[in-house]
């Protein structure tokens, strides 16, 4: 996509933005400027602050979804026999919406950060488990005949095809879910803690009633989903090099 | 070079292959195996690849029982070989980089394994410079084979087995290749098998021709074919002669 028509789409979306709120004229749509105006004077008080721990929840579960979900999924893809016995477990377990966990984990792991970092490693974890598998079990025979005739035996093929072949599948699904982890991020912020964008988020809007402030971390979580699917764009761009155009 | 003593091979519960099948060949000799869809020349071939055992009887490829792909053979098959997220060099280079992996341990890697090979002067030889920092997915069939052919021979195999290499490529690529590959051979000397359901190619690719029927395959039927391997063997009468030979033992009786 071209920098110029992001930036008209941008230019669009403020300008709508700009229309809805001169037309409703309440406190609940503060025009652009307002909101950008408490950006800027939220960014010397709580804000960043929150930004961070949202942040840190987000990559932490990512990065323990791909660690783990990576090899179990590289596993089933490989191993027919392995996957008629947890394919139906995760053919039922894979469209379960995660976030309706929130309060059960909430429960079993009480306030802090790790239910909230189980509940994105969830979320994330069947995604990437589910097309790591599919692209495992979809590397072409001929393939792997071919460079076991080179002399690879199984570590060599784990280093040389089967991991490569999993970073794609790895990408795609870190591409697809980012908008969903961001957004149960959300939900597992509003309960047991004081830090986070969506602690920050409910608590301007429902309790203090500082909508330009709400708005604020609104913008700040918008950022934090774009900021994760630009990176995400890019390392494609960088580690998947074939498949562009 | 290769010898099957006795080899009976099958899929499953299925009828055989190979049945009691023994053939050979020698060091630096060029075979064509011919035979119609079906008829097990892939078998063969990863039978003497390493990638297929036979249930009973042996192959032995240098003196030694296959237990495993052995390093000094090289196998170049019909499509899908090729890693498609590595570039030309890289694929190229793919071979090197797993005996790097491992060492000259006599398993993977032989045990006399030199690292210095020449991957530039490979690229060189088989036209590749040009595409070398291109992917499979964006290069020619005729390009591709080249590749695969590059990888297989920076390897210095002394044994090449080659699985319909150019069935999917068109005619002018195809002759192209094949006459790459025999000027290839004049130059390494490795023994080539080359598994065709093309009669034209086993004509002109094998000094001998091994020819399979439908299974099982019990005797090796083994036609000479002593004016292949000559630079301009497809004009000659004797060619035509051996297509046409070829043709009516093809044909069902």
């Amino acid at each position: 996509m071209k920098r110029r028509d992001l930036l008209l789409a941008t230019l669009i979306i403020l300008a709508v933005w700009q229309a809805l709120a001169m037309l409703l004229n309440q406190p609940i749509l503060p025009t652009p400027l307002a909101v950008g105006r408490a950006f800027a004077s939220e960014l010397g008080r709580g804000l960043p602050g929150h930004f961070m721990a949202s942040l840190w929840r987000v990559v932490a579960s990512t990065a323990l979804a791909i660690l783990l979900a990576t090899p179990a999924g590289l596993a089933l893809g490989q191993s027919p026999r392995l996957n008629s016995l947890f394919g139906p477990l995760i053919y039922l377990l894979y469209p379960i919406p995660k976030v309706v966990l929130v309060p059960v984990l909430l429960l079993l792991f009480g306030i802090g950060d790790l239910p909230k970092v189980l509940i994105i490693f969830l979320v994330l974890f069947f995604q990437i488990l589910v097309l790591v598998r599919d692209q495992a079990a979809e590397l072409r025979p001929e393939l792997i005949r071919s460079v076991r005739s080179l002399g690879a035996g199984r570590r060599a093929l784990f280093r040389f095809v089967y991991l490569p072949a999993s970073v794609p599948a790895v990408l795609t699904a870190l591409r697809q879910s980012v908008g969903t982890a961001v957004a149960v991020l959300y939900v597992a912020e509003l309960f047991a803690t004081r830090q986070g964008l969506g602690y920050y988020i409910y608590l301007n809007g429902s309790t203090l009633f500082n909508y330009p402030a709400m708005y604020a971390g609104i913008v700040a979580m918008s950022l934090l989903g774009l900021g994760l699917y630009f990176a995400v764009d890019a390392l494609e761009k960088r580690l998947t090099p074939w498949r562009g155009d | 070079m290769i010898r099957l003593e006795k080899v009976t091979f099958q899929y499953g519960s299925a009828a055989p292959v190979f049945q009691d099948f023994s053939w050979q060949a020698g060091k630096g000799e060029t075979w064509a195996v011919l035979g119609p869809s079906g008829c097990g020349k892939s078998t063969l071939l990863s039978l003497l690849a390493g990638l297929a055992f036979p249930g009973s009887g042996q192959v032995l490829v240098d003196g030694q029982p296959l237990t495993r792909p052995r390093p000094r053979t090289g196998l170049i098959i019909q499509e899908y070989g090729l890693l498609p997220w590595a570039t030309v060099r890289q694929n190229v280079e793919l071979g090197l980089r797993i005996r790097h992996f491992y060492g000259p341990d006599g398993t993977h890697a032989p045990k006399d394994f030199h690292p210095e090979a020449d991957v530039d002067a490979w690229l060189r030889r088989l036209g590749l410079e040009p595409v070398q920092n291109s992917y499979p997915g964006r290069i020619s069939g005729g390009q591709r084979q080249r590749t695969a052919i590059a990888r297989t021979l920076v390897l210095a195999p002394d044994l090449l087995l080659m699985d319909e290499p150019f069935s999917s490529l068109d005619a002018p690529t195809r002759e192209g290749l094949q006459r790459l590959t025999l000027d290839l051979w004049a130059e390494q000397r490795f023994t080539l098998v080359l598994v065709t359901h093309l009669i034209e190619e086993a004509a002109l690719m094998g000094r001998k021709i091994l020819l399979l029927g439908m299974p099982p395959n019990r005797q090796a039927q083994v036609i000479d074919n002593p004016g292949a391997e000559g630079p301009d063997f497809r004009e000659t009468d004797a060619y035509q002669a051996m297509v046409r030979e070829l043709r009516s033992r093809m044909e069902p009786a």
